[in-house]
C-alpha cells in the first residue's frame, strides 16, 4: 500500500515534444496497492501525461534506448533503475539524447 | 553493467558472477570520497567533480593528441543548438579562458545555420532554458482547416501528415503525392515566419554570450553560393611533429614578450570586435521569399527521408565551408559525439559510402583541401554530453529537425540509430567497439599518394571518385551501363576524331558539351549523375528532377562536363607527358 506522492517530472532534450511541449510537471501520484517505483511511474506517465507516440518514449516496461533518466540529479543506474522506490518530493528528469548534435 | 545477467537468467555454473550493479552506497571510483552521480561505461561511477575533470580531459586530450590545430589558427565552431555542439562550444569557451599554461591557443568563431525553412520543417522552437514554458497546445495542434494527405511512404502508416497551405506559398506547388515528411506542419505555415524570428532571437543571446565573432546563416543562402564551393583547393601538407612543436614554442615566446610588455591579452582581446556586418542584417530580415520557396520546393520534391537527410547534410556542409573560406577560417569544428559517429559509420555503410568512412567519421576530414573539418567530441558519448550539460547548465537551443518524431523505419538513419542504441542497452560496449574500429580506418588513396590530388571528385560530397565504370561487375559499373543502355548511343568519341551528330560538333559553342558517351543535350540529369559517387547517385535517384537543386551545383556540373568533353576532344593533340598538367588547368 503506497501513500500518495508528490513528485516533479521533467522532460528535456526534445522529449517534451511528446508532452505538449511542457517541460515541468508537478504530479501527485494517488495512493495505490503497489508501491510507487519507476516502473509504475512510467505506466502512469504513459496513461496520463503522454500525448502522442508512446513508442518514442517507452519501450516494453522501460524507457526507449537513448532516453536518460535522472532521479534527483543522479543517474538512475546508481539507484536501481526501474526498481527505485519513489519518495515524496523526488524529482525525476527524462532527457532524450536522440536529438540534435 | 549487470543487465546481461538479467537478460539471460541465471549464469551458467562455472561462469563468473555478474558484475555487481553500481549503487549509491559506493564511492566515486576516482576520488573514492564523494558520492557518485553518474555511471560511465560499464560500472564506473563518478562524482560530479571527477566527472567534470574526466570530461574536460577527454576534450583536451583529443585536441592535443592530434596536433592539427596550430596556435593562433582561426577555427570555426559549427553550432547547431543541440547538446553536443553546445557542449563543444562551452568547452572551447572554458579552454580559451584558462590560465596561460593550459589555455587553448586558437582563435574561435561560431556559426549557426538556420534551417527553419517554413513549409518544410516544423516550428517547434524553444530554448532549453528551464524557466520558459510555452503555452500548452500552441504549436502542436494542427489547424482545423488543414488538409490531410495520405502518406505515400510505407513506413509511415498510421502517421497522419497534415499540410496547411499558407496563402504566401502558392498552393499548386504541393501536389498530393509530394508532401513534407517528418511530422505535422499544419500549425506551421501561418506562424512559421514569426517562430523563425523567435528562434533567432533565442539563439542570438547565447551567441553573444560566447564572446566569439558569430555568424548566423540561413539555409536558403545555398542558392547564392558560387560554384567555387565545390572546388577542392590545393591541400596544405600536414605539418610534421617538429613543425607543430616549433609553432607552439614560437607562439609561447610571443606571449611571453607581450606579457612582459604589458600588452593586450593574446587572443581574447582581439576577438571582441563589433559584429561582422553580415549578422545584424541577417537577423533583421529573413531571406528572400523566392529563396525560401525554392528551398521548400527542393525538399518537398525529395521522395524519401533518407535522401532528404543526406541532401540537408550536403547543403549544410557546403554553406559552412563557404562561410569558413569567406572569413578566413582554416578549420571547422563539429560536435559529432561518439554515439553519433558510431551510428553514422553504420549508416554510411548502408548508404554505400564504405570507401569514405575514414573521412566521414575520423577526427579530421581534409577532403575540401584548405578547410579541414575536425571532430573534437568524438570520444564523448551522448550520455556524458547530456549529463554534463545538465550538471553544469550548458545553454542550448532545441530545434526540431527533419526527422523529429519520425517512426523507426522512416529512414536508414533512424533505423540504424534504433538498432545501435537497442544493442547498446544489452551490450554496453557496442558504441565504443564501433568507435575503436573507426579509429583504425586509414585514408589511403587508391593509387598511392600521387594520384590523390588529381583524381576526379564527387560533385556533392567531394570524395575521390573511385570509379571503374567500365567494369560491369561492380555496382557502379552496372548502374552506368544500365543507364547508358537506356539511351541512344552515338559512337564513342575515342574511336573517331569527327564525332557524329550535330550536337557534338566542336564548332558549336560550349553550351551543349558532351560527356563521355551519350549525348547529354536531352539529359542533363545523366550529366550530373556521372560526376557523383555511388551513394550520391543513389540519393539523387530520389529526386524526380534535378532542376530544383541550387544553381551552383548545376553550374559546376555543366562546367565539369564541358571540361571533360574538351579534354576528350584534344586528347589526341596532347603530347603524352603533359597530359596531366593541361588537364588540371
Amino acid at each position: 500500500m503506497a501513500a500518495p506522492l508528490s513528485v516533479d517530472v521533467e522532460f528535456g532534450g526534445g522529449a517534451e515534444l511528446l508532452f505538449d511541449g511542457i517541460k515541468k510537471h508537478r504530479v501527485t501520484l494517488p495512493g495505490q496497492e503497489e508501491p510507487w517505483d519507476i516502473r509504475n511511474l512510467l505506466i502512469w506517465i504513459k496513461k496520463n501525461l503522454l500525448k502522442e507516440r508512446p513508442e518514442l518514449f517507452i519501450q516494453g516496461d522501460s524507457v526507449r534506448p537513448g532516453i536518460l533518466v535522472l532521479i534527483n540529479d543522479a543517474d538512475w543506474e546508481l539507484l536501481g533503475e526501474l526498481d527505485y522506490q519513489l519518495q515524496d518530493q523526488d524529482s525525476v528528469l527524462f532527457i532524450s539524447t536522440l536529438h540534435g548534435g | 553493467m549487470c543487465q546481461v545477467g538479467e537478460d539471460y537468467g541465471e549464469p551458467a555454473p562455472g561462469e563468473p558472477p555478474p558484475v555487481p550493479r553500481p549503487s549509491r552506497e559506493q564511492k566515486c571510483v576516482k576520488c573514492k570520497e564523494a558520492q557518485p552521480v553518474v555511471v560511465i561505461r560499464a560500472g564506473d561511477a563518478f562524482c560530479r567533480d571527477c566527472f567534470k575533470a574526466f570530461y574536460v580531459h577527454k576534450f583536451r586530450a583529443m585536441l592535443g593528441k592530434n596536433r592539427l590545430i596550430f596556435p593562433g589558427e582561426k577555427v570555426l565552431l559549427a553550432w547547431s543548438g543541440g547538446p553536443s555542439s553546445s557542449s563543444m562550444v562551452w568547452q572551447v569557451l572554458e579552454g580559451l579562458s584558462q590560465d596561460s599554461a593550459k589555455r587553448l591557443r586558437f582563435v574561435a568563431g561560431v556559426i549557426f545555420v538556420d534551417e527553419r525553412t517554413p513549409g518544410v520543417f516544423t516550428v517547434a522552437l524553444r530554448s532549453a532554458t528551464r524557466e520558459k514554458l510555452l503555452p500548452k497546445g500552441k504549436w502542436l495542434t494542427p489547424h482545423s482547416s488543414a488538409r490531410k494527405h495520405r502518406p505515400a511512404e510505407r513506413g509511415l502508416e498510421g502517421f497522419p501528415v497534415e499540410v496547411a497551405l499558407h496563402p504566401a506559398l502558392p498552393g499548386s506547388s504541393l501536389s498530393p503525392d509530394s508532401f513534407c515528411l517528418g511530422f505535422s506542419e499544419g500549425a506551421a505555415c501561418g506562424q512559421s515566419l514569426e517562430e523563425r524570428s523567435k528562434t533567432l532571437a533565442e539563439v542570438k543571446p547565447i551567441l553573444q554570450a560566447t564572446g566569439f565573432p558569430w555568424h548566423v546563416v540561413a539555409l536558403e543562402e545555398v542558392f547564392s553560393l558560387p560554384p567555387s564551393v565545390l572546388w577542392c583547393s590545393a591541400q596544405e601538407p600536414v605539418g610534421s611533429e617538429r613543425a607543430y612543436k616549433a609553432a607552439v614554442d614560437s607562439f609561447l615566446q610571443q606571449q611571453h614578450v607581450l606579457g612582459a610588455r604589458g600588452g593586450p591579452g593574446p587572443t581574447q582581446g582581439e576577438e571582441q570586435p563589433p559584429q561582422p556586418p553580415l549578422d545584424p542584417r541577417s537577423l533583421a530580415r529573413l531571406p528572400a521569399a523566392a529563396q525560401t520557396e525554392a528551398l521548400s520546393q527542393l525538399f518537398c520534391s525529395v521522395r524519401t527521408l533518407t535522401a532528404k537527410e543526406e541532401l540537408l547534410q550536403t547543403l549544410r556542409t557546403h554553406l559552412i565551408l563557404h562561410m569558413a573560406r569567406a572569413h578566413g577560417y582554416s578549420k571547422v569544428m563539429t560536435g559529432d559525439s561518439c554515439t553519433r559517429l558510431a551510428i553514422k559509420l553504420m549508416t554510411n555503410l548502408a548508404l554505400g559510402r564504405g570507401a569514405f568512412l575514414a573521412w566521414d567519421t575520423g577526427f579530421s576530414d581534409e577532403r575540401h583541401g584548405d578547410v579541414v573539418v575536425v571532430r573534437p567530441m568524438r570520444d564523448h558519448t551522448l550520455k556524458e554530453v547530456a549529463f554534463y550539460n545538465r550538471l553544469f547548465s550548458v545553454p542550448s537551443v532545441f530545434t526540431p529537425a527533419v526527422d523529429t518524431k519520425a517512426p523507426e523505419k522512416a529512414s536508414i538513419h533512424r533505423l540504424m540509430e534504433a538498432f545501435i542504441l537497442r544493442l547498446q542497452t544489452q551490450f554496453p560496449s557496442t558504441v565504443s567497439t564501433v568507435y575503436r574500429t573507426s579509429e583504425k580506418l586509414v585514408k589511403a588513396p587508391r593509387d598511392g599518394p600521387a594520384a590523390g590530388d588529381s583524381s576526379p571528385r564527387c560533385l556533392l560530397c567531394m570524395c575521390a571518385l573511385d570509379i571503374d565504370a567500365a567494369d560491369s561487375a561492380t555496382a557502379f559499373g552496372a548502374q552506368t551501363s544500365s543507364r547508358l543502355s537506356q539511351m541512344q548511343l552515338p559512337i564513342p568519341l575515342t574511336e573517331t576524331r569527327t564525332p557524329p551528330g550535330p550536337c557534338c560538333s566542336p564548332g558549336v559553342g560550349r553550351a551543349q558539351g558532351c560527356g563521355q558517351g551519350a549525348c547529354r543535350r536531352e539529359d542533363p540529369q545523366a550529366c550530373i549523375e556521372e560526376q557523383l559517387c555511388y551513394s550520391c547517385r543513389v540519393n539523387m535517384k530520389d529526386l524526380p528532377s534535378l532542376d530544383p537543386l541550387p544553381p551552383y551545383i548545376l553550374a559546376e556540373a555543366q562546367l565539369r562536363t564541358q571540361r571533360a568533353w574538351v579534354l576528350q576532344e584534344i586528347r589526341d593533340c596532347l603530347i603524352e607527358d603533359s597530359d596531366n598538367e593541361v588537364g588540371q588547368s
